[in-house]
Order: structure tokens, then C-alpha cells, then sequence
């Protein structure tokens, strides 16, 4: 083997090891407050939805993750769950709070979403959050357009973002379902 | 003392990395929907710029020509990974709102340009003089970027309101397409005051022509030659 590709080798090997070494350092420096950052955020949204909960335990069954919301007697009050599914760009990922009996929300709140901004993005403002407080969800949740709804199942889509407000229902109507049949009848 | 300065203000102005190289447009269209969003990539991209050009600078006498690129990359991945680790623990809305540009800037052709064609040939001074400069023009030109599409799109600046209730925020300015119109108004505008206009078939330049008899023709004399061949001039009318 010739000098030149010796040299190639060492320096780049040794650039290669310098790098991993320092940014094993630094991740395993970062980590824990990034894992706290996510943690905070995951209990901020939960009581968010279920603004009763004072505490909350992790459910897991049957691949389906949940959490259980306690208020200050361990008294359970509700479940939240994840629920994700597309939208009009890309996911929107949301927090749901659903009552034990699985019959009403008790909240909504939007963790990722890229809708358009000034538009499909209100899905994320208090003005339509709001309106997922205590609607009921049987059959299902249904939309109007351009009126108040007034069915107690209804929410009011948004202005020249039907398709983001529509997204939000049909992820949520999809995505109850499918915990309700793992977690109604606990609690 | 002079030169070091020298360098330090080519970025700035002169050769500024956005609006005149035109290097590093990702982010630069991507992120900068906001002024907060634009100085923190314009930051966390100096960071990377000016670390790397230490440590290119340093090392180049003894990285061999073959595996610079390599080597260059490998070293701006490392620093552009521990900007992403520290956003993302110290600054977590702005790391959730730059998203997957922190990474970017991996590939962001600014920093490894400056690296070959800058840090990889001068001292370690020099570099980082460029590097403050590049940086400091990078990251102004995303925080004038962004404070013109937040003021039209959002009607606000740092997220401070500035337009009352009667501004209807300009939507388009927010999205990509926003982005585009603001950079290409911005460099016409700078281009349109900054240079000195041509007057095309009159004032070609004295570089570009042609050989003829061994002798070198500016474009400037055929021209005039030519004028003086064919008057009267017939000039085309247009309807």
C-alpha cells in the first residue's frame, strides 16, 4: 500500500472517530433534556384535553397506547389518546380527551400540523378547538358549512378550509372507533 | 488588522451569500416565514460556518486533496448535529418551527463552498474573519427575508404586533410562493442600484470580442466599425 492512500485513510478514519466521539458526548449530554421537553409536552397536551385530570397513567393493550386521566382522588376521568391521520399536506397529529363511557370529548388539541397557514392551520385556534368541548361523538361526529351547527354531534367547518376541517373529523371519528373498542369498558 | 476587516465586510455586502452568490437558497426560501425563524437558521447556520471554517483551515495542510470533500462534510455534519441536539434541548419551539432545515444544513452549499474555496486555502485568521462575515450577511439578509414576509403575511415583526385589525395578512407571503416573489423582488432591487446599467450594442465591455489577423477586436470597435460600414443605420420600428 502506497503512502498517499495510507494518509487518505488515517486522517479520514481519524476525522471519523474525533466526530463520533464528541457527538456521542453532546447526545448523551442533550438527551435528558430533550426527553424532558417531550414528556413536558406530552403532559401539557393531556391536561389540555382533559382538564380535569390532575395526573395521568400510561395504558398500553393491544398495541394501542392510551392515557389514563386521574383527578385528585385517583378517581379516572377520562381517557387521552394520540390520533393521527392526513390531512390537506401532510399528518395532523392530535391529543383527544374522551370521557370513560367513550360518549363525549373533552377536548382536542393539535400536536403537528403543516395546513396552509391563515387557513387550514385555525384547526389548531381555540375558535374551532372549542367547539370539540362536550360535542357528542354518536353516532359520529358530522360537520355543517356556512351555519351554526345544531345537532349536538356537529361542529361548524372552517371557512375555505373544509378539506383541514374535514380531515380533523374523519381522523377523529376513525380513531375513536378504533380505541373504543380496546378501552370503553374500562374505568 | 485591514485585510482581516476587509474580509469580515465582503460578506456583508459585496459578496453577500443570498442576494448576490445566491448560495444556501433552501433554507433561505424554506424558513424564513418569520424574522425569528430567519435569524435562527441565519444563526445556527454561522455557527456551523464558522466552526467548520476553524477547523478546515487548521487541518488543511493535512488532509490530503483526494479525501478533502469528505472530510469537509464529515466535519460540518458533526457541528450542524450538535446545533440540532442544542435546539432541540435549549430552544425546543424554534427547533420544532426550522424542523428538518437544521439538518439541511448539512447540504446547504454556502458552508462547503466558503470551506473549499475559502478556509481550505487561507490561515486560520482569515477564515474566520470570512466566516464572521459570510454569517453575519447570511443570517441579515434572513431576518430582512423574513421580516418582509412576516409584516405581510402575519402583519407582525418578531412576533410583536405591528398592523392593526384593518391589515388583511397577505397569506401568499407565508407560503412558498411568497418566498420566491420577496427574493427575486429583493435582488432586482438590489441589482437594479448596484449596477450600472448597459445599454445593450452600445457599451458590450471591452472583455468580450473577438480574434481577428491575430489581433484581439473589442466588441466596443466592431461595433463602431460596423456603424461606420453600414450608415445610415437602419433601425428596426416595432409596432
Amino acid at each position: 500500500m502506497n503512502s498517499s492512500v495510507l494518509k487518505m485513510l488515517v486522517v479520514l478514519t481519524t476525522i471519523g472517530l474525533v466526530s463520533g466521539g464528541s457527538l456521542a458526548g453532546v447526545y448523551k449530554k442533550s438527551f435528558p433534556l430533550i426527553e424532558k421537553h417531550r414528556l413536558e409536552a406530552l403532559k401539557k397536551a393531556i391536561f389540555d384535553v382533559l382538564p380535569e385530570a390532575k395526573s395521568y397513567k400510561e395504558l398500553e393493550k393491544d398495541g394501542l397506547k392510551a392515557y389514563q386521566g386521574l383527578d385528585d382522588k385517583n378517581n379516572p376521568v377520562g381517557i387521552a389518546f394520540e390520533a393521527e391521520g392526513n390531512g390537506f399536506q401532510a399528518k395532523i397529529v392530535m391529543m383527544v380527551g374522551i370521557d370513560n363511557q367513550f360518549k363525549k370529548l373533552k377536548g382536542m388539541k393539535v400536536l403537528y400540523q403543516i395546513e396552509t397557514p391563515g387557513l387550514g392551520n385555525k384547526i389548531e385556534f381555540d375558535d374551532f378547538r372549542n367547539q370539540f368541548k362536550g360535542l357528542s361523538v354518536k353516532p359520529q361526529i358530522g360537520y355543517v358549512k356556512n351555519k351554526k351547527p345544531d345537532k349536538p354531534n356537529e361542529i361548524q367547518a372552517i371557512t375555505a378550509a373544509t378539506i383541514s376541517s374535514v380531515a380533523v373529523v374523519k381522523i377523529l371519528n376513525k380513531e375513536i372507533k378504533k380505541m373504543s373498542g380496546t378501552y370503553k369498558l374500562q374505568g | 488588522m485591514t485585510d482581516l476587516f476587509k474580509e469580515f465586510k465582503k460578506g456583508l455586502w459585496k459578496d453577500n451569500a443570498v442576494f448576490v452568490m445566491l448560495l444556501g437558497m433552501c433554507p433561505v426560501l424554506a424558513v424564513t416565514n418569520s424574522a425569528t425563524n430567519g435569524l435562527a437558521m441565519g444563526l445556527a447556520t454561522s455557527f456551523v460556518l464558522l466552526s467548520s471554517a476553524i477547523f478546515v483551515s487548521t487541518l488543511r495542510h493535512i488532509i490530503p486533496h483526494q479525501v478533502r470533500i469528505a472530510s469537509y462534510i464529515v466535519i460540518i455534519a458533526t457541528f450542524v448535529t450538535i446545533a440540532d441536539y442544542f435546539l432541540a434541548a435549549m430552544l425546543p419551539p424554534i427547533s420544532k418551527a426550522l424542523g428538518p432545515y437544521v439538518p439541511l444544513i448539512v447540504v446547504n452549499c454556502l458552508i462547503l463552498g466558503r470551506a473549499e474555496a475559502f478556509s481550505s486555502k487561507h490561515g486560520i485568521a482569515t477564515s474566520i474573519s470570512d466566516a464572521l462575515g459570510m454569517g453575519t450577511g447570511f443570517t441579515g439578509a434572513l431576518i430582512i427575508l423574513g421580516g418582509i414576509r412576516e409584516i405581510l403575511g402575519n402583519g407582525s415583526l418578531f412576533e410583536v404586533k405591528l398592523l392593526g385589525d384593518w391589515f388583511e395578512p397577505w397569506i401568499v407571503m407565508l407560503l412558498p410562493g411568497g418566498a420566491f416573489i420577496t427574493l427575486g423582488l429583493l435582488i432586482g432591487f438590489i441589482n437594479y442600484f448596484t449596477k450600472k446599467p448597459v445599454a445593450l450594442g452600445v457599451s458590450l465591455g471591452e472583455d468580450i470580442g473577438y480574434r481577428e489577423k491575430g489581433q484581439f477586436v473589442t466588441a466596443n470597435e466592431a461595433y463602431g466599425q460596423h456603424q461606420e460600414k453600414s450608415s445610415p443605420v437602419v433601425t428596426e420600428k416595432t409596432e
